[in-house]
């Protein structure tokens, strides 16, 4: 591999296409996750759990975009084949985004009789939503394999995602909420990690077995070795996780953001399993990041940008999380 | 079924609901800051109610946008691969500019806007405000920019048939973009002052005769009543610009069939594009030439020079005619209101008028954006990529599934949403002046907000 700009510039893309996909995850996951809970809480825990994550859905919500357009800008040719092939679970995907964010404001403001249809919808949209991006994550890791056998895998790794949103969502009302409501999410906690591990046991078992290629990155000589932290250091952070969900809350509140914080270094394990079985590729076993990558001009007219910008965005995102820091109370417009 | 037409339709439908909610947050936010200035220089409570009544709208005006925004650009690549493989080089930066200059800044300042008051200092809540405001207007300007230049391409060359650019400042400020800029920006500032003015009309219906509400109805009325001949002068130098750069679509616009001189003006025609004529026309003779020429019997193009290649004419005909009277009614109601409400009065019927006004910018918007994207027909970027070859390869049945999918659900958000408008402003109403600004009172002046200090 020679060190120029047509060589770099792709694998620059593909690092910040993964690490926004992996803010998205993690950020845009536990307001899902809020949102599958609300099946489970009752109207005054709905309006607190709503305040916990009011001020920041949107621009969570933001990487999603930015993880798209840097897919569409970087990698053109791989955007139209991704997404053509992933037709319908989009549209859900979309179809369930658009429900939950509008119910997120409409619940706020129609008249109160009308107020329970809008919680309905936005646990509804976070359903769909985190289903279809379980759904889509199954498909792309069996190479946009669209059989009846990959349909099926793809359904449990939905499943499961909605799981892992839902812990994610739970981790982040230990840490915003106080009193009863906190002890619930302990709970929710806990159940919804036995599906999160699954789901991740499941997707680190298929990806080997669907492409050789991947098998042979993993299990080899000394690879093996030296990739045995991943999936060592998940089990370990589950384990112990796990066991914090009998002690928690603790005395004082302290170390309330812990278990968001774990789950999101989970999740950044198996993101980073993920992205090392796929490289070089973006569409699986198919397009290579150069051979589906834009003009080098373009990407760099990007990348100048994007140097300037993303700092920036980042600290004030930072600012943003800081002004609605602390526990949870009433949201209000003023 | 013919994926193709059913692609168009479904993006079509995506688009036009899209633009409603923009086309009221780009003007709003400015609307916001000028109520938020006020307040902090007069120290006037009315126009902190008032923006407290309108940051609501904002805020679900913003996430409609939000959402319908993500789903556009999915729908680049579910539905139109081939624009991006084509001309991607060019649409990929300015997109991804918008994320990143415009999108960003506003989805993180709008939770401080909402939701911060009472948590950062005054001048910091102001400047959230404005950020959201520059935001939205940054957003216009990439968005705007890619559009014009698909409307007119420049700065880039074709290597081995993808575009690439040549030279940035002629692809963002192509032939057609400045005059397209300016021309939205005030079309969302009418949509917004006749939005306002329309509610704030209900609310004076409902029996409201609060500060607040004359402040937010003055502000629209007037800003109105200022903008509409701007809008005039702007959308005449635009057409003539699109004459210029695009005459088949202006002689769609006109149906204007022989390229001739002396050209007259046509009020109202039913174009028949087999027989290539017009039936029905009733016309001003000589007219059409000084619009288009700003002279008698200047030469305007026909569209029998350009057989094959130019955009439907009924619908760009029509779409041209609805914006342009929208457009007259809207000068009507806004300089008849803008003499009542200087003396704080509002006659019944004017306001009975006013409240369905209140979606006429949308109304003259969509239809704008009706004529000038069927105009671009047949091309998705003119003279680079045909909007059919820019298909992919999904089958008809399932974009007829979505299609379906989408309508249904842009139809319920439609009516929830203009049933909280009204929910609104009849709230508004009954709570007048009386409303509480408990903000207002328990604010220590700066932070740390009391919930912050609960926590410790």
């Amino acid at each position: 591999m020679t060190l120029d700009w047509p060589t770099l510039l792709p694998l620059i893309f593909a690092a910040l296409m993964g690490l926004s996909i992996l803010v998205y995850v993690v950020l845009d996951g536990f307001d899902l996750g809020i949102g599958i809970l609300f099946a489970a809480a009752d109207d005054h825990e709905k309006d607190v759990m709503i305040a916990s994550i009011g001020p920041f859905w949107d621009a969570n919500e933001t990487w999603l975009v930015l993880a798209v357009g840097v897919l569409l800008v970087s990698f053109p040719l791989a955007h139209g084949i991704i997404l053509t092939a992933l037709y319908l679970p989009v549209f859900v995907l979309l179809a369930g985004l658009i429900l939950r964010g509008v119910a997120f404001d409409f619940r706020a403001k129609v008249p109160v009789a009308r107020k329970q249809r809008w919680n309905r919808a936005f646990f509804a949209g976070s359903l769909l939503a985190s289903l279809a991006q379980g759904y889509m994550l199954g498909i792309y890791v069996l190479g946009l394999d669209t059989g009846l056998a990959a349909m099926a895998f793809a359904l449990l790794v939905a499943l499961c995602l909605a799981a892992a949103y839902a812990a994610m969502g739970a981790a982040w009302l230990i840490y915003k909420a106080e009193g009863e409501l906190q002890k619930k999410a302990v709970v929710w906690l806990r159940g919804a990690l036995v599906l999160t591990a699954a789901g991740l046991a499941a997707v680190s078992i298929a990806t080997p077995l669907a492409s050789p290629r991947i098998f042979d990155k993993w299990f080899a000589w000394p690879e093996i070795v030296l990739l045995s932290p991943l999936p060592v250091a998940s089990a370990l952070l589950f384990l112990w996780l796990w066991r914090q969900t009998f002690v928690l809350p603790r005395e004082g509140d302290r170390h309330a953001i812990l278990p968001f914080l774990t789950l999101a270094l989970i999740f950044s394990l198996g993101f980073a399993g993920l992205a090392y079985s796929f490289y070089p590729y973006v569409v699986p076993e198919r397009l290579t990041i150069w051979q589906a990558a834009a003009a080098p001009e373009s990407l760099a007219v990007v990348l100048v940008g994007a140097c300037f910008v993303l700092p920036v965005i980042v600290g004030y995102s930072f600012y943003a999380y800081r002004v609605f820091g602390g526990k949870a109370g009433d949201l209000r417009y003023d | 079924m013919d994926p193709l037409l059913l692609s168009r339709i479904q993006f079509g439908a995506n688009i036009s609901f899209h633009i409603l909610f923009p086309a009221v947050t780009i003007a709003l936010g400015w609307v916001l800051l000028f109520f938020k200035l006020r307040y902090n220089r007069t120290g006037d409570v009315g126009w902190m109610r008032a923006y407290f009544t309108w940051v609501k709208v904002f805020a679900l005006s913003f996430a409609l946008g939000v959402v319908s925004g993500v789903t556009m650009s999915f729908q680049f690549g579910t539905n139109w691969p081939g624009y991006m493989e084509k001309v991607g080089n060019i649409a990929g930066p300015l997109l991804a500019y918008e994320v990143l200059t415009a999108f960003f800044l506003e989805a993180v300042f709008l939770g401080i806007m909402l939701f911060g008051f009472r948590r950062v200092s005054n001048r910091v809540h102001t400047l959230a405000t404005f950020l959201v405001a520059f935001g939205t207007t940054m957003s216009a300007f990439w968005i705007l920019a890619l559009n014009s230049w698909m409307q007119t391409p420049a700065g880039f060359e074709m290597r081995d048939g993808v575009a690439h650019a040549t030279d940035w400042a002629k692809v963002i400020f192509n032939p057609s973009f400045p005059w397209r800029l300016v021309h939205m920006l005030i079309a969302s500032g009418l949509t917004v002052s006749f939005l306002v003015a329309g509610f704030s009309a209900l609310r004076h219906l409902a029996g409201d005769r609060s500060d607040s509400m004359w402040k937010a109805m003055r502000t629209g009325v007037f800003t109105a009543a200022i903008l509409i001949p701007v809008q005039v002068l702007v959308g005449d130098q635009h057409g003539l610009n699109t004459l210029e750069h695009q005459p088949q679509k202006v002689a769609a616009m006109e149906a204007n069939w022989e390229t001739r001189g002396s050209v007259p003006l046509i009020l109202f025609a039913w174009p028949d594009e087999e027989a290539r004529e017009n039936r029905f026309e009733i016309a001003i003779p000589n007219a059409g030439s000084l619009v288009l020429t700003h002279s008698l019997d200047g030469v305007v193009p026909g569209l029998n020079d350009f057989v094959g290649n130019h955009p439907p004419v009924l619908p760009l005909f029509w779409g041209f005619r609805i914006m342009v009277g929208t457009g007259l009614l809207m000068l009507a109601v806004s300089w008849t209101a803008a003499v009542f409400v200087r003396r704080r009065r509002l006659p019944r019927p004017l306001a009975l008028l006013m409240v369905p006004m209140a979606v006429s910018g949308w109304v003259a918007t969509l239809a704008g954006w009706y004529t000038t994207e069927i105009g671009r027909q047949p091309w998705l970027v003119t003279g680079i990529l045909r909007t059919d070859e820019a298909m992919g390869p999904v089958a008809g049945s399932h974009v007829a599934l979505t299609l379906a999918g989408y309508l249904a659900l842009y139809a319920i958000l439609l009516v929830a949403y203009l049933a909280v408008l009204v929910h609104l402003a009849l709230k508004a109403a009954k709570d007048g002046d009386t409303s509480p600004l408990p903000a207002l009172a328990d604010r220590p002046m700066a932070q740390p907000a009391q919930d912050m200090e609960a926590a410790r």
